[in-house]
């Protein structure tokens, strides 16, 4: 059995198809597979059985404001960037129930929600969105309190993570550092060849799992074309972003009249920060039943583009656009890098891909350099 | 990378003590204050939570009903004795009002407490200025309580203080007793009855009618932004430095514990590296219209 299971850190191969078996071996594991899936007219993670359920064939095409999906002409098991999903929703979902408050003999008890934390293997982690959960993980778990809940579902995660061959045009985690080589965190590492796929045993856990499936020692050619193409990748991403000094340059244009003209085309829908893996605001809301005897406290996802959100007695602190979508980037860009260590942008582009009116987070900080 | 994947963890985790659950606690105590305006006097129900609850001069708690929410109010009573929380609240909204609808023996959910604290200990040994208007005075009290615990540790103190109407003052009857524990009040209201003997006009003013020694003064002020930007321009104008002018800031607030995101102001979150700052770490930003 020893001689089947590969070490941390080798590279194997495998033939397309085995892919089923490291599936039916975290199945056997207790796992529920979360993966890429046909749905909503796009590209989607929701649970997932088997190798049918990957949109095979398929591929994404996206811009400012536009996402399409298009037949390949190979059957591609990869061969997509991300949608509108993220996986942060599995790890924090928009709705989690917190506690249960009832009230009894003139006072009240305070039940906490417990649920067995769901067990999820995750299909396809790309490197911008593991950086996202280690992002999430600081927000969560950094700070002297902790979310015991993200941290529950976060310590029993499989990540099977998928290199990016082919970036998109709203792509440009190159120029933040955080793919198309997925960085370390993940259980296993794979990436797709044209007849097989090359993986990189992350964990304990990626090493029990491969065990279980037929592979081989992946060969010189095949790490070779794996290298090639990773770093075709780097040099084809559709976006780019100069991140030299950033966090000072948007301090230091707090008041630039770019904010004003973002402002003029801005919605405020709030589109960018659900689509966003990073993003992590919520909003507590009370739940009762028709006695009010019976109150449930729900966390739900919310969004510094909201009014209410920063409403206080006698006012809002950030009554226009300009302020709110101000606020949203400068968190991204800059603050995030005061409060968590690490900016809060992957460059996974889909505020760009998912924005109606296609404003685009790189052309803004081009612009505030001064540089358009 | 975090290093929390450490499975023996995970059933400590599973017990979910989790940050954001309240306890019942009882009002003891309602004063009217002012025009609704009332300090609830709260003691937890629970004798191990009652006796192990402490906090500081500027935290706040957050105060929940059932059925309706949450809200983050100061704790406006004495630091020594925390088995009593004192809450000055004005009624406002959701929650403030149907706490205004509650009587003594009445429960509320409490979590806390908040936030981090006027620097008490560095005011030993300084004279302490102590501005603020209307219920911004709920949580420099604690300040107050805690000089007069140990007055001879501190130089000279003042309270300016300002309201609307004389009306809406709070804690009138306790400032005799601060005076002449030589805590000098000054005070000023917008509109005034022709009784009245204190000043007329905008809190900031009162500057004009005490002398600070730079050296040696810190600031403290709580109260309406656009007033804490004219004692903080008062302050500076008579060389206090920034690192000595402390100002505590309302956002609004869903968790108070760093998780929400809805308290930002810049790099920081209110509820955890304030609501109380020393000016200098903020002063880049308290300044931006609408940040
Ligand atoms: C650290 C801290 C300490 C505080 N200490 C005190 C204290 O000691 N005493 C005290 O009285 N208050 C204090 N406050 C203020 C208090 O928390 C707020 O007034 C809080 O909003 C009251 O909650 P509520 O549910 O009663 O009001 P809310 O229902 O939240 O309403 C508050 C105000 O916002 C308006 N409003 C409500 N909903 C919206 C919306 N969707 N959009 C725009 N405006 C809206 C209301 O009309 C009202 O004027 C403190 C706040 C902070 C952050
Ligand atoms: S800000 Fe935009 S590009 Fe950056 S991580 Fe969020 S959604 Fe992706
Ligand atoms: S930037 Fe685009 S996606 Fe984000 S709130 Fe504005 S209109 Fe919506
Ligand atoms: S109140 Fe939630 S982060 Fe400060």
């Amino acid at each position: 059995m020893t001689e089947l299971t590969p070490d941390i850190g080798a590279y194997v191969s495998i033939d397309k198809e085995a892919l089923e078996s490291i599936f039916r071996g975290l199945k056997q594991e207790g796992y529920t597979l979360i993966g890429p899936t046909l749905g909503e007219g796009a590209i989607v993670y929701d649970e997932i059985d088997g190798m049918d359920d990957l949109p095979i064939g398929w591929t994404d095409r996206q811009e400012a404001a536009t996402y399409r999906l298009h037949r390949r002409d190979d059957q591609a098991v990869f061969g997509y960037v991300v949608g509108p999903h993220s996986w942060k929703r599995f790890l924090f979902p928009p709705v989690q129930k917190l506690m249960t408050i009832r009230k009894q003999n003139g006072s009240f008890s305070v039940e906490p929600h417990v649920e067995e934390p769901p067990r999820y293997a995750f299909i396809g982690v790309r490197g911008c969105e593991l950086q996202a959960i280690h992002i999430q993980d600081r927000v969560f778990l950094g700070g002297p309190y902790q979310d015991p809940d993200y941290k529950a579902r976060r310590q029993l995660a499989f990540v099977l993570a998928v290199n990016c061959t082919e970036p998109g045009a709203t792509c440009f985690c190159a120029s933040m550092d955080t793919g198309p080589k997925a960085g370390p965190g993940f259980d296993l590492g794979l990436t797709e060849l044209d007849d097989v796929f090359v993986i990189e045993v992350g964990s304990e856990m990626g090493r029990r799992i491969m065990s279980g499936v037929r592979w081989r020692p992946a060969g010189a050619f095949e790490l070779q074309t794996m290298r090639e193409r990773l770093t075709q990748a780097e040099k084809s991403m559709g976006r780019h972003m100069d991140i030299s000094d950033l966090p000072a340059l948007l301090y230091q244009n707090l008041e630039h009249p770019r904010w004003d003209q973002v402002a003029e085309r801005c919605l405020s829908c709030a589109n960018c920060t659900m689509v966003c893996p990073t993003c992590f605001c919520s909003d507590v809301q009370e739940v009762s039943d028709l006695l009010g005897e019976t109150n449930e406290r729900v966390r739900v996802w919310d969004s510094c583009f909201s009014l209410q959100f920063s409403h206080v007695h006698g006012g809002n602190i950030r009554p226009h656009v300009r302020s709110r979508y101000r606020q949203w980037m400068t968190h991204k860009l800059a603050s995030w890098v005061d409060q968590f260590g690490t900016l809060g942008c992957v460059g996974c582009g889909r505020c760009i891909t998912w924005c109606p009116v296609g404003i685009d987070i790189t052309e803004e900080i081009t612009a505030i350099r001064g540089e358009v | 990378m975090l290093d929390f994947m450490n499975p023996s963890t995970l059933s400590e985790t599973m017990s979910r003590t989790y940050p954001m659950l309240m306890h019942p606690a009882r009002i003891t105590r309602i004063r009217e204050e002012a025009y609704a305006i009332a300090t609830y006097e709260l003691a937890f129900e629970d004798e191990s939570v009652r006796l192990s609850y402490h906090f500081q001069p500027g935290q706040f708690n957050m105060l929940y009903l059932p059925g309706i929410g949450e809200a983050p109010i100061s704790l406006s009573s004495d630091p020594a004795q925390p088995g009593v929380m004192g809450h000055t609240i004005r009624y406002a909204g959701n929650v403030t009002q149907a706490i205004g609808r509650l009587q003594v023996g009445d429960v509320i959910g409490v979590r806390g407490p908040y936030g981090q604290p006027w620097p008490i200990d560095q005011l030993r040994g300084q004279d302490v200025c102590i501005v603020t208007g209307g219920i911004g005075l709920a949580p420099l009290r604690p300040v107050i309580y805690a000089i007069l615990q140990q007055r001879q540790d501190f130089g000279r103190v003042f309270l300016l203080y300002g309201a609307r109407t004389p009306a809406d003052m709070l804690y009138t009857d306790e400032f005799e007793a601060w005076e002449k524990r030589d805590i000098r009040v000054l005070q000023t209201v917008d509109r005034a009855a022709p009784t009245w003997k204190g000043h007329v006009g905008v809190v900031p003013m009162l500057f004009y009618h005490i002398r600070l020694d730079p050296r040696k003064t810190v600031v403290l002020t709580c109260g309406p932004e656009i007033m804490m930007h004219f004692v903080i321009y008062e302050a500076l104008a008579r060389r206090i430095p920034k690192e000595r002018i402390f100002v505590s800031l309302e956002r609004n607030m869903k968790c108070g514990i760093g998780l929400c995101g809805h308290c930002q102001l810049g790099p920081t979150f209110v509820c955890k590296d304030g609501p109380v700052y020393p000016y200098a770490a903020i002063e880049p930003f308290f300044a931006v219209e609408d940040f």
